[in-house]
């Protein structure tokens, strides 16, 4: 039988809500990662939470992207998709290579199952054109059940294997060995053996099954990345980012305080931190966005690394709060997973449409820190380097990471926090205490001393009124006023000097220069890299610090012909770039449809503009 | 604590350096001495003490206090003192606020503090005004009440402190008048001693948008018989000649005259603030008309608080569970290991 050895390959679990078509995606990406391979994962639920059966609404999808080399993306298309039913072949219909292997369910593949997907003949691959991919057509259903007579589970509960069975056929059809499948399924089923059993057997069922069957398709193998040492973890951006916020106190010494409301698709930042309370984490859900980032702030206040998480909607009600946290100089990490907005907008697809809002969306002048998280294991990262600039600077830093992030997966080493810059607070010191004012600056950071109630000896008030810059009391002096909100806005931008500068990917003398910020990066960094690979003069720069910019984003952005700034959104960094870097020719490439960049189109975008 | 020792501090240690800005002859002024003399009496250490406020002329409070402060935004006074009070369970934190700041954009934080029981003193100062816009109605003004935001009278009805607070499942509220001083810090101390969010209802008197608010209930010809100062045990009696009290007729609270009709004072309900059932503080809480406005503390029932809860929690979770650290925690999970 022959085996193909690409660098890379896509594959898409799909199927009806029920079918369990998640826990078979992340089985197979994490024994992939074990096996050795980079991945990339993204998980594609209904918006619905339990849509009809069978229908194009109910779809629900796991896609993994494995590779012998660095994968930073989920996959533009699909090499392998497993699809449980008719309406799960026709949802992802238009995302398949043309050469792809399809498995099915024939059991599922009936005329009542084609009715409800909205086909109209017996050949769905026909009705869709896809006349040219390979197709495992196996009668998963009727198998299962035939493999678990003796189980002793019931009709439903065989059913339940199927994904099993598919996790199984797609691990022969990958050559990937099942032990770890084994043990991962022990490991979730330790206190049901009938169901482990059950799932087991099954798993090897689809395995042999592959075998046998002796189809003239070819296998798969991706060889295994030199990977650093170390012990590993799969990881989603929102967990990251919850474990860089712990990362944060633990490695400041401070208690971990969250603040937060459910909010599609931040909501499991507030779950994981719920669950922290080993950690000492206290995590409350309050009454209301407006809440959650007040009782951040009263934990701030406290002396708490304080935390506030949320999506576009919420991070609108939360915004008077957040210019109290910049007036009373008070360290807070607001974390806003962007969504498809404006409003309501689309909850469950990611965009990056609220830059303006993070910069501007307050009363006055009002400047904060706003940092965005590129990959789902960089959330870790930036939410760490978030709660040090917030907590050593004393203001709000807003973190934008996205839904796509947020859901988004791969292999993560363990961080060990040794390797981690100490985070150290300006702290009052005894020392200070004769005729100390809550608003006496660092003459170089310009950033206030931080007393913590419970501290004898520096008893005083805060607020969100104006204070004078000499007594720290209340003032409207006019003068005042203009010094102190050029020394707010300057300590925002001496930050500046601890960020790191801008790096140039690919070939610094070309015309082009691709652009652009948070979430977008791997499928920037891909798609350059494949015009790299075939020879293309091209240079790539990506945002992680918005405001302040990094201290050299005017030197570079002039340098290029062409700069083209490229968002999921209508042109936002693009807008304030304009605004920051003159003298740069700053063109876009905007997407707003609720989904990620595609390598593709991307790379169909640069070669046009290097063309022009 | 004990609190018959002899205090510790003075009521000038709780008082800062600031001029108070407020108007003379406001009620404020009295609240701020009370407070003073309140937390004295308390023996709360000053730098353990934290004064937390909205929005509104009693919320530059803090400002005049010798702890920790923070004047914060409006409304929001509530969810601030949570944080804060969650954050940080040793300290003493007291939330000063309005009608306005409270009952209206606040009152989503405020009925969900008390919900939690967090174990915060909540001073609300009922001028039934809105006196740093300079005279609109609040959610506190009678119905018909005439202002500038309702020239032709108010067609909505108020919400009552009471009523709200053992609503959302309080279980401290007390009323008091802004100047009689010695009720007033009788009042923050028993608030102070309870365990549990306190409300202390202040009728608070605007001299400048709302002068004699309550004067149809306070005025030195009427007050006695208007009102009636209950206190823990003993029997709900008043009037000038302290011959009136409280009984139950039916399901209803009703006024007799010790005396008359074969009424004699065994026959006067007993008050009985700290009972769990709170049916009959809702009544008094909500008494007016023809019965007396009720002062003193009218519930103070115990039970246990959000932040004492969490504590409890968080060391039932890590009796169980072992890892304290981050990195002990992401190696109990699902690893592999690249050598």
């Amino acid at each position: 039988m022959k085996v193909k050895v690409p660098e890379k390959i896509v594959i898409r679990f799909s199927g009806d809500s029920g079918d369990g078509m998640q826990l078979a995606g992340s089985i197979f990406s994490n024994l992939s990662a074990v096996f050795g391979n980079e991945i990339s994962t993204f998980p594609d639920y209904p918006a619905e939470i339990r849509a009809p059966q069978g229908t194009l609404s109910g779809v629900s999808g796991f896609q993994v992207h494995l590779g012998s080399k660095k994968v930073l993306t989920p996959g533009d298309k699909t090499d392998v998709l497993v699809a449980m039913n008719p309406a799960a072949l026709k949802v992802n219909a238009t995302t398949l290579n043309k050469d792809s292997v399809v498995i099915i369910d024939s059991d599922s593949f009936k005329e009542n199952d084609l009715k409800k997907a909205g086909f109209k003949t017996d050949n769905p691959f026909g009705e869709l054109g896809l006349t040219s991919v390979q197709v495992i057509d196996a009668a998963i259903s009727s198998m299962v059940k035939a493999g678990l007579t003796d189980s002793g589970l019931d009709n439903k509960s065989q059913l339940r294997c199927k994904n099993m069975f598919a996790l199984g056929l797609t691990c022969w059809l990958l050559n990937r060995p099942l032990e770890y499948a084994f043990e991962m399924l022990q490991n979730k089923f330790s206190k049901k053996e009938q169901i482990l059993k059950a799932n087991l057997k099954a798993l090897t069922d689809g395995y042999n099954y592959g075998h046998n069957i002796h189809a003239s398709i070819s296998t798969y193998r991706i060889e295994p990345v030199i990977a650093e040492k170390g012990i590993y973890t799969d990881v989603q951006g929102n967990k990251a980012t919850a474990l860089g916020l712990i990362a944060a106190a633990e490695k400041a010494g401070l208690k971990l305080f969250l603040g937060s409301y459910p909010i599609t698709p931040a909501t499991e930042i507030l779950q994981e931190l719920s669950a922290r309370k080993d950690l000492g984490v206290k995590a409350v859900q309050a009454e209301d966005e407006i809440a959650g980032i007040c009782f951040a702030i009263g934990a701030s206040f406290a002396g708490n690394l304080a935390a506030t998480s949320t999506s576009g909607p919420g991070l609108a009600l939360k915004s008077e709060a957040i210019g109290l946290a910049v007036m009373a100089e008070l360290p807070l990490v607001v974390v806003d997973v962007q969504r498809g907005g404006p409003s309501t907008g689309m909850p469950t697809k990611t965009e990056q449409a609220d830059l303006y809002q993070a910069l501007y969306g307050r009363n006055g002048e009002s400047p904060v820190v706003v940092m965005a998280a590129t990959t789902p294991t960089d959330c870790f990262e930036s939410a760490f380097t978030a709660s040090k600039i917030a907590l050593e600077h004393l203001t709000p830093v807003i973190l934008l990471t996205d839904g796509f992030l947020a859901n988004g997966s791969s292999a993560w080493k363990i961080p060990d926090l040794e390797n981690y810059p100490e985070i150290r607070p300006p702290y009052v010191t005894p020392e200070m205490k004769e005729g100390w004012k809550p608003y006496f600056r660092n003459a170089e950071t310009l950033t206030r001393y931080w007393a913590i109630p419970g501290m004898p000896d520096f008893m005083h008030r805060i607020g969100g009124l104006e204070k004078d810059y000499q007594t720290s009391a209340i003032s409207t002096d006019p003068l005042n006023h203009r010094k102190m909100v050029e020394i707010r806005q300057s300590k925002i931008d001496k930050i500046a000097d601890e960020i790191p500068d801008l790096e140039i990917y690919g070939d610094e003398s070309s015309d082009l220069l691709v652009v652009g910020w948070g979430g977008t990066y791997g499928h920037l960094y891909s798609a350059v890299e494949q015009l790299l690979s075939e020879g293309k003069k091209v240079a790539f720069t990506h945002f992680k610090y918005i405001n302040p910019l990094p201290k050299n984003t005017s030197d570079i952005l002039p340098k290029f012909k062409k700069v083209v700034v490229c968002e999921l959104n209508n042109g936002q960094l693009a807008g304030y770039l304009r605004g920051k870097v003159p003298g740069a020719n700053i063109l876009q490439y905007n997407k707003i449809q609720g989904q990620p960049f595609t390598v593709n189109e991307l790379t169909d975008c640069f070669t046009h503009l290097m063309e022009e | 604590m004990d609190y018959n020792e002899i205090p510790a501090y003075s009521p000038k240690d709780f008082k800062s350096d600031q001029y108070v800005r407020w108007c003379p002859g406001c009620g404020d002024h009295a609240v701020l001495n009370s407070l003073h003399k309140a937390m004295a009496q308390l023996g709360i250490k000053p730098c353990e003490t934290a004064v937390i406020s909205g929005i509104g002329c009693s919320s530059r409070l803090p400002y005049y206090m010798n702890t920790y402060g923070f004047h914060t935004i409006h409304g929001r006074g509530s969810a601030i003192a949570s944080g804060l009070k969650i954050a940080n369970p040793e300290l003493s934190v007291w939330q000063i606020t309005g009608d306005g700041d409270c009952l209206a954009i606040g009152g989503n934080h405020f009925i969900h503090i008390i919900r939690r029981n967090l174990n915060v003193k909540i001073l609300l100062l009922n001028n039934k005004i809105y006196g740093l816009t300079k005279g609109q109605y609040s959610p506190t003004s009678d119905k018909g009440f005439v202002s500038k935001s309702s020239p032709y009278g108010t067609v909505e009805e108020p919400f009552r402190p009471g009523e709200l607070t053992i609503g959302a499942r309080g279980n401290f509220f007390a009323r008091t008048i802004d100047v009689d001083l010695k009720m007033s810090v009788d009042m923050m101390v028993e608030a102070g001693k309870h365990k549990g969010a306190a409300v202390v209802e202040i009728l608070q008197n605007c001299v400048i948008f709302n002068d004699n608010i309550y004067d149809s209930v306070l005025n030195k010809e009427v007050k006695d018989d208007k009102t009636i100062f209950l206190k823990h045990g003993e029997p709900m009696i008043f009037g000038k000649n302290k011959d009136k009290g409280l009984v139950l007729d039916g399901f209803d609270l009703k006024v007799v005259t010790i005396g008359k009709n074969g009424i004699t004072e065994k026959d006067i309900l007993v008050h009985d603030a700290t009972c769990a059932d709170n049916i009959l503080h809702y009544k008094l809480a909500t008494m007016g008309g023809d019965l007396p406005l009720a002062l003193g503390v009218i519930r103070a029932y115990s039970s246990p608080t959000y932040e004492e809860e969490l504590e409890k929690q968080i060391k039932e979770v890590q009796a169980k569970r072992p890892a304290r650290t981050l990195k002990e925690y992401l190696l109990s999970g699902e690893t592999w290991e690249v050598k």
